[in-house]
């Protein structure tokens, strides 16, 4: 009686216990064409990661019309991150990099109810990274599978208080690799150890996921007033830019190299000439004119929402005020 | 036997791929029929876009070795991207083997279609223009392969690039050829870029007809090795609609054929006409560098035997019309800058350029040191060799080049 008693007790836990991440949806060749059949979340609406699926954040993170985002990582059981100071950390194959994109019904309130606009997955398959869009339904109660992308219209109450409103640009599978793409490959943008920090490294060190993390660079993060405007200004550009902007990425024939430490100073934009901006140019002779932001052309493409002249090309359509404020600041502060 | 049912096997396993066609619905929404038909297209198939002009609000790409991009005429598959508000370009190519043919973009907010990192790519019997006519708010480039190998463009048309119709950069082994290019800043232009022959074109009423360049500070530099033949460089006479800080912002208008800091350039059988700058000027790069690995010189230019009609009698820059009067009316067909030298972190460089015309002599400008300045000019006319001191190799395709027979 007693152990059948134990035996009911441990089948309950066993039910109440939810099904793992469904890894070998993660490594199949096609992309499933839900996010739920992935099993990240334990439930329909994506809020409650499963077991191994940890949610992280990045000291600067790329600017995309204002929206939330929610990242999480999954390390599949038995498996850790391999740990490196410059670019992306070495995750192992099985990885999913999640990450949902919402409005806030008012940016101004904590905890405001959110709409999921879509939820990006980065698969680290056996071959390499692949990257799959999932667009949430209206209610918010089921992603799925959008190869050609899509187009959303969203709107949120402002930090000023406004209302604002998008037509938001779901990224095609392309799309995704006009970012994503290093070389022939795919490969993710944000987790590197200098965007993530000492501090979260450490609690993935404590979680399991990575061995300790020795001589992670210290790069503040854009927003932190306390810290100088330069180091600041390098990390918000080499965010914002520099997945394009750097040798093997999709911009490398402009020899404008943007990531923070990028050594060159005239592949930084300083002193730079335009090579196919076009129109863009808007009749301005540099990248980067030190100490004149508006003669810089890297400040006018910030500014525009107008495509063929915006930069970045694709993940905006609204200007990012206090972004570019901050990199008006950085240009004006540079000596020729 | 069982030799044979391993062979079977081996079939199996690997069925050769059977090329489809996939036919885009003219009804369904153009963006997502055509991006999915873009997507989905497996090695070897045909992707076919139907007749009609379809209104696009977004880029397209394709990112899928060995497809076919087909419509049915530059004039009636028409790709239309007044309306839109995404992405840099209106096609973007970056996979290998592709042939893209029988179709037309129209007004993309930035260039027409470009193909970065692509191995043997086609472009034929495709047209791109904005419709508005000549505007400094075009797109920058038609047809734009850059950092690509193996390139062929054929029988296209490009109008209205507010930089050039067909551009090619940082590019390698390229043909460009029965093509049409009015109404651009520049009609044809190849930029640090190795082996290229550019031949049986038309290119008229742009700004400047062919340019041969190469800039500083980019990752592919050290462009040589082009042939320019049999081609039509006749009236280009669009006044330079470029955004300033662009290089083709400092081209006259009226130039035929333009050779700047390039090397082992060939000019044959061309017929020059109705070009009020000048038919041919060999020119350094006209603005102080700090790239000491960059050359600013051109180099092995020879300009064979050529039929030259009417030109240089108005050449639009500055001191150009004292140049003119100095030379009893207009510039001869060939003329230089004489720039022989240049200044690299306060050191001066020089080499000989080593420049050669079938017809004996040519103007110099006088200006031994570049960056240039024309007002300061000491034209002359020169002697100089009448035989080429380089001979830039006849451009090959390889046989697996699609669309070529």
């Amino acid at each position: 009686m007693r152990s059948a008693l134990l035996a009911l007790a441990s089948l309950t836990l066993v039910a109440a216990q939810p099904a793992p991440v469904a890894l070998d949806a993660l490594l199949a060749e096609t992309p499933a064409p839900t996010l739920a059949a992935y099993r990240l979340f334990t439930d329909a609406k994506a809020t409650q990661p499963n077991s191994r699926v940890t949610p992280y954040t990045l000291n600067t993170p790329l600017f995309s019309d204002y929206a939330l985002k929610h990242r999480y990582v999954f390390v599949p059981p038995g498996k850790t991150i391999g740990y490196r100071a410059s670019g992306v950390l070495d995750f192992p194959v099985g990885t999913a990099l999640v990450k949902t994109f919402a409005y806030p019904a008012d940016l101004r309130v904590k905890g405001s109810p959110e709409r999921f606009l879509e939820t990006r997955l980065l698969i680290r398959k056996a071959d390499g990274w692949a990257a799959y869009p999932y667009v949430w339904n209206a209610d918010g109660s089921a992603a799925v599978l959008k190869k050609a992308g899509a187009r959303l219209d969203a709107g949120w109450i402002h930090s000023d208080g406004t209302p604002r409103n998008v037509r938001w640009s779901v990224p095609n599978v392309n799309q995704c690799k006009g970012c994503h793409a290093s070389g022939e490959a795919i490969t993710p943008i944000g987790p590197k150890a200098w965007n993530l920090g000492a501090t979260q490294l450490a609690s993935w060190t404590r979680l399991g996921l990575m061995a300790a993390a020795t001589g992670v660079p210290k790069v503040p993060a854009w927003d932190d007033a306390s810290a100088p405007v330069a180091i600041r200004a390098r990390a918000y550009i080499d965010v914002n830019c520099a997945h394009c902007h750097t040798a093997k990425g999709p911009a490398s024939n402009s020899g404008l190299y943007l990531e923070w430490d990028q050594p060159d100073r005239v592949a930084q934009g300083l002193g730079k000439r335009p090579v196919a901006a076009g129109r863009a140019s808007a009749g301005l002779d540099f990248a980067i004119a030190p100490g004149h932001p508006d003669a810089s052309i890297l400040v006018h493409r910030m500014e525009s929402t107008e495509p063929g002249i915006m930069m970045p090309e694709l993940g905006r359509t609204l200007m990012h005020a206090e972004g570019v404020a901050l990199v008006r600041a950085y240009v004006a502060g540079l000596t020729p | 036997m069982k030799k044979l049912l391993l062979l079977s096997a081996v079939l199996f396993a690997a069925p050769p791929a059977l090329a489809r066609t996939i036919v885009v619905d003219a009804k369904a929404d153009a963006r997502e029929a055509i991006q999915t038909a873009l997507i989905e297209a497996q090695p070897g198939d045909v992707v076919e876009l139907p007749v009609g002009t379809f209104a696009l609000d977004e880029g397209l790409s394709l990112d899928v070795d060995g497809v076919t991009v087909k419509g049915a005429g530059p004039d009636r598959t028409i790709l239309s991207f007044k309306g839109q508000t995404g992405a840099g370009e209106g096609l973007l190519v970056t996979s290998d083997r592709v042939l893209l043919t029988g179709f037309a973009v129209e007004d993309s907010k930035g260039d027409g279609i470009k193909s970065k990192g692509a191995d043997k790519i086609t472009f034929h019997d495709l047209r791109v223009e904005w419709t508005g006519g000549p505007k400094p708010t075009n797109g920058a480039y038609g047809v734009y392969p850059v950092s690509s190998s193996n390139i062929l463009v054929d029988k296209v048309t490009v109008r209205g690039a507010s930089d050039a119709g067909i551009y090619v950069g940082q590019s390698s082994n390229i043909i460009v050829r029965n093509s049409l290019a009015e109404y651009n800043v520049a009609g044809i232009e190849i930029e640090n870029s190795t082996n290229a022959d550019v031949h049986d074109n038309v290119t008229t009423h742009n700004t400047g007809a062919i340019l041969i360049f190469d800039l500083p500070d980019l990752p592919v530099m050290g462009g040589h090795s082009t042939r320019i033949f049999r081609n039509k460089i006749v009236a280009n006479d669009t006044p330079n609609f470029a955004p300033k800080g662009n290089i083709v912002a400092s081209v006259p208008m009226g130039t035929g054929v333009m050779v700047m800091a390039n090397r082992s350039v060939h000019v044959f059988d061309n017929d020059f006409a109705d070009n009020a700058t000048a038919h041919v000027m060999v020119v350094a790069y006209p603005q102080a560098i700090n790239d000491a690995s960059y050359n600013p010189l051109p180099r092995e230019v020879f300009v064979g035997a050529n039929r030259f009609g009417k030109g240089g009698w108005d050449p639009g820059f500055p001191g150009g019309k004292e140049l003119a009067a100095a030379a009893g009316g207009a510039l001869p067909p060939v003329v230089w800058d004489g720039a022989e030298s240049w200044t690299i972190k306060g050191e001066v460089k020089g080499e000989p350029v080593k420049l050669g015309f079938a017809g004996g002599k040519l103007m110099s400008f006088g200006m031994p040191q570049a960056p240039t300045d024309p007002t300061k000019a000491k034209p002359a006319l020169i002697d100089v060799p009448t035989t080429p001191v380089s001979f830039p190799p006849e451009v090959r395709l390889p046989a697996d080049q699609p669309g070529v027979s």
